[in-house]
């Protein structure tokens, strides 16, 4: 009996994780029909917080960009949103593609000029131009200034007929905004580009070494996480119906709450993310009354996880059963012939 | 035979998962100086960094004056008596050379050595006390790393590679200085990779192989063919 | 005259941010961490101060001597038994962690003293002022500069002239070797985040008189002494005072050419002198 080696990047479990994934991602879609408005909304909210989640973490985990400025993005896209389709009448999902476009393309000369800083000072320059952005948009009186504006009600109406076929076009467009990410980030790691990340995560020196043009990469990452987290906050004010600079250029609703997902969950992992999310609203659904007391919880459970177990949940699941579910490793598996 | 002031008593050490001692037996003689010589990567590095506490071991694997340091932490260890030179030199480059050399007297144990003796021994590091110390050359930065180890006032003292980048001339002159360095009962342990200097020196030797003990004798009387077998592991 | 007028105390303004950044650069400097709940622990002893007045009736400048041990005795605890296990290679661990601490900060003064502004009254203090040709210099401005040069003279002083600053100088350089040298990192970390927040007090303190805080400000001062710091080039106190100063200068003139551009226009000179000079104007150490 003769046995062969076999490469695989898949195993077992990441099959079974697919089947099931595609059985739960069907029922999902099918949420209009079975699920309550209140509970639509929910998880439209949950699957926003996912896209921003799994997009901070390919920026931090693996690009090694730790930001706490996406929420420029976030707001840009959300007054890109408001700006097209109040000025340039543009349709709605036009408009959130479109500043998606534009949201990548201001990144450019923001990295350009950020990009100077390292480490923690490149994370609190991010911050700085997220300030700078809701400084601006504060300034354009056409959009409300300081207090905001809200989006108009034929825009609403424009985007379908009746109030639930609205909520369900809204609830769509989250899950798919999800589904696109999360697929967009694991396709992206599977690649080239995905391996050279991974690389320079694990040591910048050894891959600059190999010829890998770190610079180039992490602009790349940069400017393709920073054009989809505006496409996000275009939907996440969508379903708000309001804008308003404080609201859009949030640090804790976009980063605070987005970083204690991904370090809570597992950082670097593309798993990690989706267990943060459902923690993070485990939490938030049981202990909100508390206010204050929820987010110093908060606080110290993400202090705690990065002290104790930096791995976070996912990454304490994975490296005590060796799981992985999506399938990015190569595995030596043995073929028998019979 | 009065008991060693320093003994390894099968001293394994680790870096993360990769072993680089296996079960090293070792011990120094009061007023003694001990030679250690072995290839590149043969542990003689890692063996004076788990004596000195920057790599953590089991307690009872290193004994000094009979108390158990072999997971005391660093500054512990340099408070009971132990200085080391360490490999490369390392001095500090935001301290200028009399600053290197108050830090070093930071520990603060009574004998002979103080910032006027070691000027005495080293004349040129006077002249250049309020510079930078990196802006002295390899054989000085020499001197003020082993004056920074001595104004410790230590026991034992332990010199990693003191030749390592110096020109001939140099090592013979710092060579030179050693015996008046460690007269008075101070031990010393000197790690080595010219055998000839280390020998010279020293009134015993022991030789590292790929993290082994491979050989231990009296400098006077090992042969070269011993020395050339253990050094290269070779039958 | 409004532009004279406005160097001068975006001048003065400028030793407030420089205080601000002080503790920040100190911190960097001896251990490379950069402290995200900085601002927020500013706050917090603007806060100490606030209670220190009240519960003991007395001028806010009296109870810099309650908060600077208090707050030095924080950053000691603080520094050894949370900042020192996030030390090391990894960015990630010690910027998660004081973000986390910045949260836990904030909403434990929300919690505390709820979200009112606050101010602390020093009395005649903040109106008084002093004539200097056709301006007029608030005195609390000019004290605050000064106590801002003074610090800074102060911290250059121990670090480069007292065993405790050799001690700074020398485990920032190489912590093993100085471990050789009786050094124990862990205390000398908790002496130099004791010794930070002590700077931080005194910056909280003259903050909370000069304007009414809340527990949401801490941001915005991280924010002026990161840019403090950046502008100045690191690694050099004196360059973070004329940091501060430059930061100061350009808010004040921003505000005098239009009030709701003052923070827009600091923020666009940091952002110049990123674009032009990385490193800043007189920097020691890279980051």
């Amino acid at each position: 009996m003769s046995t062969d080696i076999r490469i695989s990047r898949t195993s077992n479990a990441a099959k079974v994780a697919a089947v099931l994934g595609a059985l739960i991602v069907v029922i999902l879609i099918a949420a209009p029909y079975w699920a309550g408005r209140a509970d639509l909304r929910l998880m439209g909210e949950i699957f926003l917080y996912l896209a921003l989640a799994s997009l901070w973490n390919l920026l931090a985990g693996y690009a090694g960009l730790v930001s706490v400025g996406q929420q420029a993005y976030v707001g840009f896209g959300g007054y890109m949103l408001f700006a097209l389709t109040i000025f340039a009448g543009l349709p709605p999902l036009v408009a959130i593609a479109l500043a998606g476009l534009l949201g990548a393309l201001i990144s450019i000369p923001v990295a350009a000029l950020i990009f100077r800083l390292r480490g923690a000072y490149f994370a609190i320059g991010t911050w700085v131009m997220a300030e700078v952005f809701r400084l601006v948009f504060a300034q354009v009186s056409a959009l409300g200034g300081g207090s905001g504006t809200s989006l108009p009600t034929d825009i609403v109406r424009s985007m379908a007929d009746g109030r639930s076929a609205r909520e369900a076009l809204s609830y769509w467009l989250a899950l798919g905004a999800a589904l696109i990410v999360v697929t967009a980030v694991y396709l992206l790691l599977r690649s080239r580009k995905g391996l050279a990340l991974t690389a320079i995560r694990d040591n910048e020196l050894a891959s600059a070494s190999l010829g890998i043009d770190i610079w180039r990469t992490k602009f790349f990452v940069y400017v393709v996480t920073s054009g989809l987290t505006a496409i996000v906050g275009a939907l996440i004010f969508l379903q708000k119906l309001r804008i308003s600079p404080d609201a859009a250029f949030s640090v804790n609703d976009w980063t605070a709450f987005v970083i204690f997902i991904v370090v809570i969950g597992g950082i670097g992992t593309i798993e990690g993310p989706i267990i943060g999310t459902i923690v993070f609203f485990l939490l938030r659904e049981t202990l909100a009354d508390l206010g204050t007391i929820y987010l110093m919880v908060l606080g110290l459970v993400a202090i705690v996880v990065m002290l104790k177990a930096p791995q976070g949940v996912w990454g304490f699941i994975r490296h005590r059963f060796d799981l992985q579910l999506f399938p990015l490793g190569y595995r030596v598996e043995r073929s028998k012939d019979s | 035979m009065p008991d060693p002031i320093l003994k390894l008593n099968g001293l394994d050490a680790f870096y993360g998962d990769f072993q680089a001692l296996y079960g090293v037996e070792l011990s120094v003689h009061e007023g003694e100086v001990l030679a250690i010589i072995g290839a590149n990567g043969a542990g003689k590095t890692t063996m004076l960094r788990s004596i000195s506490g920057l790599i953590a071991n089991d307690a009872a694997q290193i004994s000094y004056r009979g108390q158990q340091i072999g997971n005391a932490r660093p500054d512990v260890v340099a408070q009971m008596g132990l200085a080391m030179v360490p490999e490369g030199r390392q001095l500090f480059p935001s301290l200028s050379v009399e600053e290197n050399l108050m830090i070093g007297g930071r520990v603060n144990r009574k004998g002979p050595w103080n910032l006027r003796r070691v000027y005495d021994l080293f004349p040129i590091l006077e002249e250049r006390r309020a510079q930078a110390s990196t802006s002295l050359s390899g054989g000085q930065q020499q001197m003020v790393a082993i004056g920074r180890a001595l104004m410790s006032n230590p026991d034992l003292i332990m010199f990693d590679e003191i030749s390592l980048g110096l020109a001939p001339v140099i090592i013979r002159d710092i060579y030179k200085a050693l015996p008046g360095i460690v007269g008075g009962g101070m031990s010393a342990v000197i790690v080595e990779q010219d055998i000839t200097k280390a020998l010279a020196v020293s009134s015993r030797v022991y030789c590292l192989q790929e993290g082994r003990v491979s050989l231990e004798g009296r400098s006077d009387t090992v042969s070269r063919d011993e020395i050339a077998r253990a050094y290269f592991g070779v039958e | 005259m409004d532009f004279v007028n406005a160097l001068v105390q975006g001048t003065l303004l400028g030793g407030l941010y420089a205080l601000f950044a002080a503790g920040l650069s100190l911190i960097f400097g001896v251990m490379r961490l950069v402290n995200i709940a900085h601002g927020d622990l500013i706050v917090l002893a603007a806060y100490l101060g606030l209670t220190t007045t009240v519960a003991l009736g007395v001028h806010p400048l009296v109870a810099l001597i309650v908060v600077v041990p208090a707050m030095a005795g924080i950053g000691y605890v603080l520094q050894r038994a949370v900042l020192n296990h996030t030390l090391g290679d990894d960015i990630l661990p010690p910027l998660l962690v004081t973000f986390g601490l910045s949260v836990i900060i904030q909403n434990a003064l929300l919690e505390g003293y709820s979200a009112d502004p606050q101010k602390m009254d020093a009395g005649a203090l903040e109106t008084a002022s002093v004539a200097l040709g056709p301006l007029s210099l608030g005195v609390l401005p000019l004290l605050t500069f000064a106590i801002a040069v003074a610090v800074i003279a102060g911290l250059q002083w121990c670090f480069y002239r007292t065993p405790l600053g050799r001690a700074f100088r020398a485990t920032s350089d190489n912590q093993d070797i100085a471990q050789l040298m009786g050094l124990n990192k862990r205390h000398v970390f908790g002496l130099a985040m004791a010794l930070a927040l002590a700077v931080t007090a005194v910056a909280g303190i003259l903050l909370g008189i000069r304007t009414s805080f809340d527990p949401s400000v801490g941001g915005g001062r991280l924010i002026f002494g990161f840019e403090a710091v950046i502008i100045g080039g690191l690694g050099n106190l004196w360059g973070t005072l004329v940091g501060g100063v430059i930061l100061g200068v350009a808010q004040t003139v921003g505000a005098t050419i239009n009030p709701g551009w003052q923070l827009l226009a600091g923020h666009i000179a940091f952002l110049v002198i990123l674009a032009v000079r990385p490193n800043g104007l007189f920097p020691r150490i890279s980051a």
